[in-house]
């Protein structure tokens, strides 16, 4: 499944420092189409800045960046964008006074001649949201009057829409219940079957041995490692977390 | 208990009405409020208060709050504040005034009341204006400086300039052309009014169709056709009803006279005419429709509600808030030079004291009219609306000789109820806790 040719992401030594401080300090990783990449550690460990390296919120100090082999300059989201680089954000990054589709396309409003076109607009979001949430009803809404699963296949309706290479999820099922979180894997176990590679970012130990191919590990804004999820134990990742040590058999 | 069943059921068919012609509930909460002041005074005043000759001066009263209201609105969904706008208006008839009194006569060497004179001065107000807007844009969005101070800073800095501007004399204007913009004295009788009326009544109904059109397109469910014909109808009725209305202002006999002597010729007997609409109520409409459509139907009105929702969001999904936030300025700048000119227009002068706490009664229409100063939320009818309530408590206080003092008082108790009512009636929807 898995395109291990050429990768899609190449991050090489990435250094940022906020004020002196290194909040990443020479950290490389790399991911393949068709690939899910898990990224753990403490809070505080940097995962969250690395990543916001590639989806242009934070510019990188030192280090480059390779999209298919090339080098790429990445200083704001409009960046990343165009590299097909999609971020689903821990915060959710959605506008809550305005509806579904009016944030499914912000920043990318479908129009006919000059005017925003919200009627085609709402008939795409239910299109997509068919696919995604068959369940959502709440096209005349605020998303502020939406549940956090519900606020969440928005978010993952605006990546997919827009034909995603490159997939940042920061903790995507922090906020869902079981039933949401289960609607959630089986979405990512999707678009990793479309060949996209994903970034994802998680807390749950459980998540990253059943979603992820490979697990880099992050503590003090330096990496620990990275493992092949199916030639580890849970304990073993664990480990690496919390004594930041590769796991022994591994080490060599 | 079948007493309380039954009015539960007739509660329930009412919201099911407002529901299925999608009114807004809180504009029909500002237009009872509205009709409210209206029946008030009306009956205070014996029905002067709703004479075509009272309705014709609240209107024009209205125009340059009502103009600087719209951008408000913007600037406040934003999540920012302009306390500048009063002296940026003063600053703006200043070199409006000096422009078309001083300036440019002297550079063009031309007659009095020469029309390139007017045209070359509208345009560089309306562009100073802007500019003073851009610059005020970009000490909050770029150099990050919270809109508060710099606007704050900006009251200050702009009312003292315009003084220096025409060193502190009031500059008296007599240009016929520029009294146009002013009311009274640019009408468009009775006859064009009607025409405009209808034509506007025309559009109306067009858009309806072709919204609706639209919708179906996409295959939604439209509204059922009784409730677009309800909708069409109030609009048709609001708009023919206030041209109707204007139009049966007559203007006075000895005016009239005065103007057959202008021309040269002399008043036939009996002869009479209407006012009709004012040019400056018709550039507040026109300021009105085109700020609603660039709110609803442009990415620029998007990105402002989506930044006021959700800063973070915005700038993830691409937006360049900065540029965005010198453009909100920019036309709130414009807006200004634009009430500058109907003020100076109305007044027949520019004085050092012209707009003086303006920037109040703006924020306070903007706010009135559901502007939620926490960002996000906002209508461009809602402040024209909250401007025309407030125009009209101090018209209809001051024709029932209630002292200015009080007047002032009223208004902004008035605010404060007005966005009490509104914080009550979220509660009790559970739009917010």
């Amino acid at each position: 499944m898995i395109d291990r040719t050429k990768p899609l992401v190449e991050m090489r030594d990435i250094s940022i420092s906020f004020g002196g401080i290194k909040a990443v300090d020479q950290v490389s990783i790399d991911l393949f189409p068709g690939e899910v990449v898990g990224l753990l550690g403490h809070n505080g460990a940097g995962k969250s800045t690395l990543i916001k390296c590639l989806s242009g919120a934070y510019q990188k100090d030192h280090g480059q960046i390779l999209v298919n082999g090339e080098e790429v300059e990445i200083n704001n989201p409009r960046d990343a964008r165009d590299l097909n680089i999609e971020t689903i954000y821990q915060t959710l990054a959605l506008a809550d006074n305005l509806d579904a589709a009016s944030n499914l396309f912000l920043g990318r409003e479908i129009k006919k001649r000059g005017i925003v076109d919200d009627a085609k607009m709402e008939a795409e979001a239910r299109k997509i949201m068919g696919r995604l949430n068959p369940n959502f009803r709440k096209f005349n809404v605020p998303v502020s009057a939406l549940s956090g699963g519900q606020r969440q296949s928005v978010a993952i309706a605006r990546a997919v829409y827009f034909n995603a290479k490159i997939l940042i999820m920061d903790e995507p099922t922090a906020a869902l219940g079981p039933h949401e979180t289960q609607m959630v894997a089986e979405l990512i176990q999707e678009l990793k079957a479309q060949g996209l590679g994903i970034f994802l970012i998680e807390h749950d130990i459980h998540n990253v041995m059943k979603l992820c191919d490979r697990a880099s590990v992050m503590k003090n804004g330096q990496l620990v490692g990275t493992v092949d999820v199916k030639t580890v134990t849970d304990d073993d990742i664990l480990a690496m977390i919390i004594l930041g040590k590769k796991p022994g058999h591994l080490a060599a | 208990m079948s007493d309380q069943g039954l009015s539960d059921q007739s509660s329930v068919n009412r919201r099911s009405v407002i529901d299925t012609l999608e009114i807004d509930v809180r504009l029909l909460g500002m237009l009872m409020a509205f009709a409210a002041v209206a029946v008030v005074f009306t009956i205070w005043t014996g029905g002067t208060f709703v004479g075509p000759r009272n309705v014709f001066n609240i209107a024009v009263q209205t125009v340059p709050v009502g103009i600087m209201a719209c951008g408000m609105v913007f600037v406040i969904v934003a999540r920012h504040i302009d306390l500048s706008v009063g002296s940026m208006l003063a600053m703006c008839s200043a070199i409006m005034a000096m422009c078309q009194t001083a300036w440019l006569p002297t550079v063009f060497g031309t007659e009095f009341g020469n029309s390139a004179v007017l045209a070359a001065t509208v345009v560089i107000g309306l562009a100073f204006g802007t500019l003073m807007g851009a610059v005020t844009g970009w000490l909050v969005g770029y150099q990050r400086i919270p809109s508060f101070i710099v606007t704050l800073g900006g009251l200050f800095v702009w009312r003292n300039v315009n003084w220096f501007t025409t060193n502190g004399q009031s500059v008296s204007l007599t240009d016929p052309n520029l009294l146009m913009f002013g009311g009274t004295e640019g009408v468009l009788g009775s006859t064009a009014s009607w025409i405009l009326g209808f034509v506007a009544s025309a559009v109306a109904v067009w858009g309806i169709v072709a919204s609706r059109r639209n919708k179906q397109s996409h295959g939604f469910i439209v509204k059922p056709v009784w409730a677009e014909t309800v909708m069409a109808g109030l609009i048709i009725g609001v708009i023919l009803f206030f041209v109707g209305w204007l139009s049966r202002y007559p203007i006075p006999a000895a005016k009239l006279k005065r103007l057959f002597e202008a021309r040269g010729e002399v008043m036939p007997d009996g002869y009479t005419a209407m006012h009709g609409l004012p040019i400056s109520v018709l550039i507040l409409i026109a300021v009105g429709v085109l700020m609603t459509v660039v709110a609803r139907k442009t990415t620029f009105g998007r990105y402002i509600f989506a930044t006021g929702g959700n800063p973070d969001a915005a700038e993830l999904s691409g937006i360049n808030t900065r540029v965005l936030t010198v453009k909100i300025f920019a036309l709130m700048g414009f807006l200004c030079a634009l009430a500058a000119l109907v003020a100076q227009a109305r007044l027949q002068s520019h004085g050092n004291d012209i707009g003086m706490l303006e920037e109040l009664r703006v924020i306070a229409a903007a706010v009135i009219g559901g502007t939620a100063l926490a960002g996000g939320v906002g209508t461009i009818y809602g402040a024209i609306l909250g401007a025309l309530i407030m125009q009209s408590l101090q018209s209809g206080m001051a024709m029932v000789g209630v002292d200015t003092p009080f007047q002032n008082i009223v208004v902004g108790l008035v605010l404060i109820i007005a966005v009490w009512v509104d914080i009550l009636y979220r509660k009790r929807l559970g739009l917010s806790k």
